[in-house]
């Protein structure tokens, strides 16, 4: 089977199984509606893992497989900026190559993962199948998103997630929470799409295509001709405008307020679409993007302020959460962060293997708080957790691989993409040591804050309360099953990206057709980071040096009886609540947009009410006022007028009338004299 | 042989008195009959002429008023039954749905 030519296949399962779920699955029984979602998920899976295998077998250079469905849209000639001739001609398309083959194998493989969970977690709650049915759409959408041959196809997977996602977080809708989430959600992503369309349309006028391939080939022939220069005006405003886009869907400052409320979704949303999968299309995009990247240096190194930033705030913000999930979904502010760190310092590579050894480990933390939550009765509040290590033990043990992989430990996955991304960030030359530094203290307050979630958790006494301890139950085998998987994956993800001082860096080399350089890079800084193994490794020990004094803190703060939390939160008070009110920013967009937003709404509706409302109702009574005055003539003079000529004619013909007897021999006395008389005439003339 | 004013008088008088009759009468059959009357003054003329000029058509035109007259009296008591059905009257002056 040539699964090369049927990628455009794989959205198509979990469609037709939001379709059947979607149509049917409320008189459906459950075990079917999970079996046909996650079904449809490994069908999309099977037919990934092959196709990529194909592509694999392919020579490196021809390892990118376009499949054309049809021409979609075929809308006329048009002219580019430069004043090229062109068309705007866009094609139902789908593209294999070595990126969008990492992204589809993430993308299934934990997304099909996170189908059987739901089976689990989802089983006691209401509209399972509208739960289901929402996945396979989502799924839909994130495939179309990451295998579209070009930008408009990626726009609608895109915008697809996007609704998708406003649609999970506020599947409980009643909830008042979840369905404020699910708006400001909604609400921060068009800011993004808002970008990403304006980086888009950019990209149509400049280049006169939307296809990747098109617009990449456009480029380097534009750099080969001199047309195209580096830190051209028109890079930096594209790179820009899409950066936008994938600050909002990934994420990012300052567009990353929507995430840790998306928490208000179940844990299984939270763990595909907020941690492994819709929000790292943003780091996806701008990857997909490099060649535009590669133009605008200025553009990276925003994207490399912007993400170490978002790494450190979140980070800050997750030190302190007392919410299981919040906490996770701090880190993935944070992680994200480090993901635009690497693709803003030019390692693209690296930020995609940071990408999808965190959609391992973070899927895992996520559904392993799923499990948490699940054993005791929707409890998020770690204060009343603790001591449930030996209560359910599998969880225990597949978070405590989670958190060691996320931490950083030597030998999990963790270690070596974030090691990668802290090397590149050091020595890359769009890299700079203060980004490495901050990168570094964020790795350990990552450290901290999951260790601090890990042992406040399943060490220390129990402060659960005391009808639900009776009550705690490890999670069915179709929940921890999938977090075995995952933990495994956690543990050997990172081996096929081995840091150069330890092995050959497959997963560099893969990727690299997808991130050729535009330019000849100046081969000597590239030696330069050969020759400095002694100074990586040193590095890479720092960094582990920071982790395990995070994990320290940690242990001897929360495993162990000590008042020291409470002593240093109430010593730094001011910053203590700064960050368990994370640093006040929802409060400032409240202040400065929502208030704003909702001010200037209802001065419009004012606008509205007096002015638009007051013209129509003034004008609705002149209406009545003037059809009183055309009535008054009509009834009047119009009608006057024909009354009065009727009338005149009926006075004047009264004489007239009576002559009209009705008596036959009347009239025929009438015309017996008149014949007489014409006969008498005639004869008087005659004779 | 009689002179022709003699006929002429004789078609005068009778279309005279089927004048009258048509005139004063107020029964319709009377009306319908002294119509007929009118009818045979002319033809006694026709005669007349034809037989004083030794002409064939005067005859001819009698026998085609005879005709006519047999079709106009079908029509005319046709008219009068059915006045009759609605009215239930034979009185002309009852019947008067001209008037003003």
């Amino acid at each position: 089977m040539n699964f090369l030519d049927l990628i455009w296949l794989i959205p198509l399962f979990p469609v037709a199984g939001f379709i059947i779920n979607g149509l049917f699955g409320k008189r459906m029984p459950k075990s079917a509606v999970g079996t046909i979602a996650a079904g449809a998920v490994l069908i999309s899976f099977i037919f990934a893992v092959g196709a990529v295998y194909q592509l694999a077998q392919l020579p490196e250079h021809e390892r990118s497989h376009e499949v054309v469905v049809y021409e979609w849209i075929n809308a006329g000639s048009a002219v580019t900026t430069g004043g090229q001739a062109t068309r705007f001609v866009v094609n139902w398309s789908f593209l294999l190559d070595p990126l969008s083959s990492v992204m589809v194998l993430v993308v299934t493989g934990i997304g099909f993962l996170i189908h059987v969970y739901s089976n689990g977690y989802m089983w006691e709650e209401d509209g399972f199948y509208r739960f289901f049915a929402y996945l396979n759409l989502f799924m839909f959408s994130m495939l179309t998103l990451i295998l579209g041959s070009n930008y408009l196809m990626m726009f609608i997977g895109w915008e697809g997630v996007g609704l998708c996602s406003y649609l999970l977080i506020g599947y409980y809708f009643h909830k008042k929470s979840a369905g404020d989430a699910a708006k400001k959600a909604f609400v921060v992503n068009r800011v993004g799409d808002w970008g990403l369309a304006t980086g888009i349309l950019l990209i149509f006028a400049t280049f006169g295509s939307l296809d990747y391939h098109t617009v990449e080939e456009v480029i380097r022939a534009g750099v080969a001709s001199g047309q195209y220069v580096v830190s051209q005006p028109i890079f930096i405003g594209i790179a820009l405008a899409l950066f936008v886009g994938a600050c909002g869907k990934s994420a990012q400052i300052p567009l990353y307020t929507w995430l840790p409320d998306a928490m208000e979704g179940p844990t299984p949303v939270s763990a595909l679409i907020h941690a492994a999968t819709m929000v790292t299309a943003g780091v996806y995009m701008v990857a997909r993007s490099n060649w535009i990247y590669q133009m605008a240096p200025e553009a990276l190194a925003v994207v490399a302020v912007v993400g170490v930033l978002t790494a450190l705030f979140a980070a800050s913000i997750g030190l302190v959460q007392n919410d299981i999930k919040r906490v996770l979904a701090y880190s993935t502010v944070s992680q994200l962060g480090y993901m635009f760190l690497a693709l803003g310092v030019g390692a693209f590579a690296a930020g995609v293997f940071h990408l999808m050894t965190h959609a391992f480990f973070k899927a895992l933390l996520f559904l392993g708080s799923g499990s948490v939550i699940h054993a005791l009765h929707h409890e998020q509040d770690m204060r009343k957790m603790g001591a449930l290590k030996n209560k359910i033990p599998i969880t225990f043990l597949t978070m405590a691989i989670g958190t060691l992989a996320i931490a950083g430990t030597p030998g999990l996955a963790g270690f070596f993409s974030k090691d990668e991304i802290l090397w590149q960030a050091f020595s890359s030359e769009h890299g700079h040591p203060l980004l490495w530094l901050i990168a570094a203290i964020v790795a350990g307050m990552t450290s901290f804050y999951m260790f601090r979630l890990l042992f406040m958790t399943f060490y220390g006494e129990s402060r659960v309360d005391h009808h639900t301890e009776q009550h705690i139950h490890e999670s069915p085998k179709v929940m921890t099953v999938p977090l075995i998987v995952l933990a495994v994956g956690s543990v050997l993800a990172g081996y096929i990206g081995l840091p150069k001082w330890l092995g050959p860096n497959l997963f560099e080399h893969w990727l690299e057709p997808v991130f050729e350089p535009v330019q000849a890079v100046a081969v000597s800084a590239e030696e330069a980071a050969h020759h400095s193994v002694a100074l990586e490794v040193g590095m890479a020990a720092v960094s582990v040096g920071i982790a395990v004094i995070g994990f320290l803190i940690a242990y001897t703060t929360y495993a162990k009886k000590s008042d020291r939390a409470e002593r240093v939160s109430a010593q730094f008070k001011g910053m203590y609540q700064a960050l368990l009110n994370k640093w006040y920013v929802d409060e400032l967009y409240d202040a400065l947009f929502v208030h704003r937003a909702k001010d200037l709404g209802r001065g419009l509706w004012r606008f509205d009410s007096r002015v638009v409302d007051g013209l129509v109702n003034e004008t609705a009574v002149g209406t009545v006022k003037s059809a009183v005055g055309s009535g008054w003539w009509d009834r009047w003079i119009v009608d006057g007028l024909v009354r009065f000529a009727g009338g005149f004619v009926k006075t004047a013909s009264w004489p007239i009338r009576l002559s009209e007897t009705g008596y036959t021999q009347n009239y025929a006395l009438v015309m017996i004299v008149g014949v007489l008389v014409l006969v008498g005439y005639v004869l008087w003339g005659t004779l | 042989m009689v002179p022709i004013h003699h006929y002429l008088l004789l078609g005068a008088a009778l279309f005279t008195i089927g004048v009258v009759g048509v005139l004063t009468r107020r029964n319709i059959m009377v009306i319908l009959m002294s119509i007929e009357l009118m009818m045979n003054a002319v033809n006694i003329n026709l005669i007349a002429f034809s037989s004083q000029l030794g002409h064939v058509s005067g005859q001819v035109f009698a026998i085609f008023v005879i005709t006519v007259a047999a079709a106009e009296a079908a029509v005319g008591l046709g008219i009068v039954i059915a006045m009759f059905k609605n009215k239930e009257t034979m009185n002309i002056n009852e019947i008067d749905l001209m008037k003003w």
